[in-house]
């Protein structure tokens, strides 16, 4: 029966690992050994020890993008996860108890079919979409709606609200798919759990706060990961849809375009390295946090 | 619940139901218009998009954004085939994903098989390891990647944005489908091994097709990560001659530029028109198994 096994596993694992070993982790064994040098891309590596890191804390732009990435860790969850919680038991529950059943609202199947389709466009296609409708002038889309007398708004131009244009595309691309997420979570809650709610007085309200969100804590606490880990992302975004690519003056700019401006545009790979190392501990810490933060007895 | 509560409930449900009645229909209203708000929010730019691809650069800096067109022309659209190259560009991606996604899912289901359902030294470690590159960020890593394929000769080619695109994949799909495996009865492949199978074919003939709908999500997910990436094919098509081999997330973002330097604003437009229209109908079609297969990794 043992016969051929080990020639069967070697045989079955040598492609995925070694495609792996080579692309992956080998790509990212390099990333800290490079932090340690001054390397530009080209020529001999020379190793400074912890200098990158010594420049990374006194460089402005650090700090700032340091900020924004932390602007959407905080703001892309809370924003999304609200809506969509709100908008999924719109859909599931909103529809009233008719013969002891609570349903969903008339056309909830049709909503959830909307709402979801943002998800499977590329961030990069969103991009391009929304650079257009934040435009600054009446070719933009949300220019275009307000009144003829009022002054064009500036959004992606203006060094205050830049950030928050990026975070309203982040979530407007996230929601839906939390909707569907949530609504998936809410169908498997019992029906009778609900009605016994509902006949002891339990206003919608309450169903909400005190039913919906704590049935689904294990969902929610998924979704705010992965969102989490959007938001230290969000290079896409920058690169098609800002000023200057990070700007204007650096009011957009994240860790990711940092990296990627110094790695491929101002030749300091050293420096990229210790950014890409920074993050990694910085994601790592965000979903040990999460998980520890949120974490709560089985209901 | 106790005995009282559920004595008790009918009698205040009555003296209720006139206010609850009332309540019902006001939530109900609330909830409609929260929902068509955002039916809106999520349409409007799309449609909005549609409309200006057919309207002059003079209509579009007009305002009025939900205007209908003076002139339905498809001008805009054969300039952004010809002069855009959207065509090459979105034929590019369908290769490049079709060709990844099968090779992911080949190379991810043989591993993810035998992680799961074999015992042998080692297996922990190469699990943990397919594992852990589900906590890195994939910029993170840039630099080495870039230099990795550099010295392999496989910048600017589509067999290393492939090669890469399989291993970027490979963290969740093992993930995924070693959990698929391992949930798979022990009886049918004792039974096969009786019958004097042998690994290979039982692989092939017997646990494929049993794990088959784990199969199918994990390659909708897949197929939608791997034609919205961004970031990669960035890195890696770069070089000489490298705009004939983009694909189409580079394309468009390509096109965006452009634009701005020309100010051939409704060519944009088509060319954003064309790519967002095969992934409606597309998503039209399976929508159902759409949303399955991106949400499985979430639910697991």
């Amino acid at each position: 029966m043992r016969h051929g096994k080990y020639p069967f596993i070697i045989g079955f694992l040598a492609v995925p690992v070694a495609l792996y070993a080579i692309f992956v982790v080998a790509a990212y064994i390099q990333t800290f050994q490079l932090a340690f040098t001054s390397w530009s891309g080209f020529g001999p590596i020379t190793y400074v020890g912890f200098d990158n890191f010594v420049k990374l804390a006194d460089d402005p732009l650090f700090k700032k993008s340091l900020l924004h990435n932390g602007y959407l860790l905080i703001l892309l969850p809370i924003v999304t996860i609200a809506l969509a919680l709100v908008f999924a038991f719109l859909l599931n529950v909103g529809g009233g108890s008719k013969g002891g059943m609570t349903r969903g609202v008339w056309g909830s199947k049709f909503y959830r079919v909307i709402f979801f389709f943002p998800q499977l466009m590329a961030l990069a296609i969103v991009a391009v979409i929304f650079g257009r409708v934040f435009a600054s002038d009446k070719s933009g889309m949300l220019n275009g709606l307000f009144p003829d007398s009022w002054a064009p708004w500036l959004f992606l131009a203006d060094e205050r609200w830049a950030l928050t244009c990026i975070l309203a595309v982040l979530v407007w691309q996230a929601v839906g798919f939390y909707v569907v997420l949530f609504s998936a979570g809410m169908g498997s809650i019992e029906h009778e759990v609900y009605e016994a709610a509902a006949l002891d007085g339990a206003t919608r309200v309450t169903l909400f706060f005190r039913i919906t969100v704590p049935l689904l804590w294990n969902t929610i606490q998924t979704g705010w990961i992965y969102l989490g880990i959007a938001a230290f992302d969000a290079f896409a975004l920058v690169n098609i849809m800002t000023v200057d690519r990070g700007g204007p003056d650096g009011a957009t700019s994240v860790l990711a375009m940092m990296i990627y401006r110094n790695t491929f545009e101002y030749s300091q790979v050293g420096y990229a390295s210790a950014l890409g190392v920074v993050l990694f501990f910085l994601t790592l810490t965000f979903a040990a946090l999460t998980l520890r933060v949120t974490r709560r007895e089985a209901v | 619940m106790s005995n009282v509560t559920t004595v008790a409930a009918p009698v205040r449900a009555v003296r209720q139901s006139e206010k609850t009645h009332r309540e019902v229909r006001a939530f109900n209203g609330l909830a409609h218009i929260a929902l068509v708000f955002w039916a809106l929010v999520t349409a409007g730019p799309l449609i909005w998009v549609v409309l200006a691809s057919f309207k002059t650069n003079t209509e579009i800096f007009l305002g009025e954004p939900f205007a209908l067109p003076a002139t339905f022309s498809l001008e805009t659209y054969f300039s952004a085939w010809d002069q855009a190259h959207i065509g090459r560009y979105f034929l590019n991606s369908v290769v490049v994903v079709l060709v990844a996604t099968a090779g992911t899912m080949l190379f991810g289901a043989m591993a993810a098989y035998v992680l799961a359902r074999y015992t042998f030294f080692g297996n922990r470690v190469i699990y943990y390891l397919f594992v852990s590159g589900l906590a890195f960020p994939t910029f993170m890593a840039l630099a080495p990647l870039f230099h990795i394929l550099k010295n392999m000769g496989l910048l600017n080619s589509y067999v290393g944005l492939i090669l890469v695109y399989i291993a970027y994949s490979l963290p969740f799909t093992v993930f995924f489908l070693a959990a698929f495996f391992k949930t798979l009865p022990h009886e049918i492949d004792e039974a096969a091994t009786m019958d004097g199978a042998s690994h290979t074919r039982k692989f092939f003939q017997i646990m494929m097709p049993m794990a088959k709908s784990g199969l199918v999500s994990i390659t909708i997910f897949n197929i939608v990560g791997q034609w919205n990436q961004y970031l990669l094919p960035l890195v890696i098509m770069q070089g000489q001659g490298a705009e004939e081999k983009w694909v189409l997330t580079q394309g468009i973002a390509n096109i965006s530029t452009q634009a701005g330097y020309h100010a051939e604003w409704s060519t944009l437009f088509a060319a954003l028109t064309m790519s967002i229209i095969p992934m409606i109908i597309v998503y039209a079609i399976f929508q159902r198994q759409i949303q399955a297969g991106l949400t499985a990794g979430a639910v697991k």
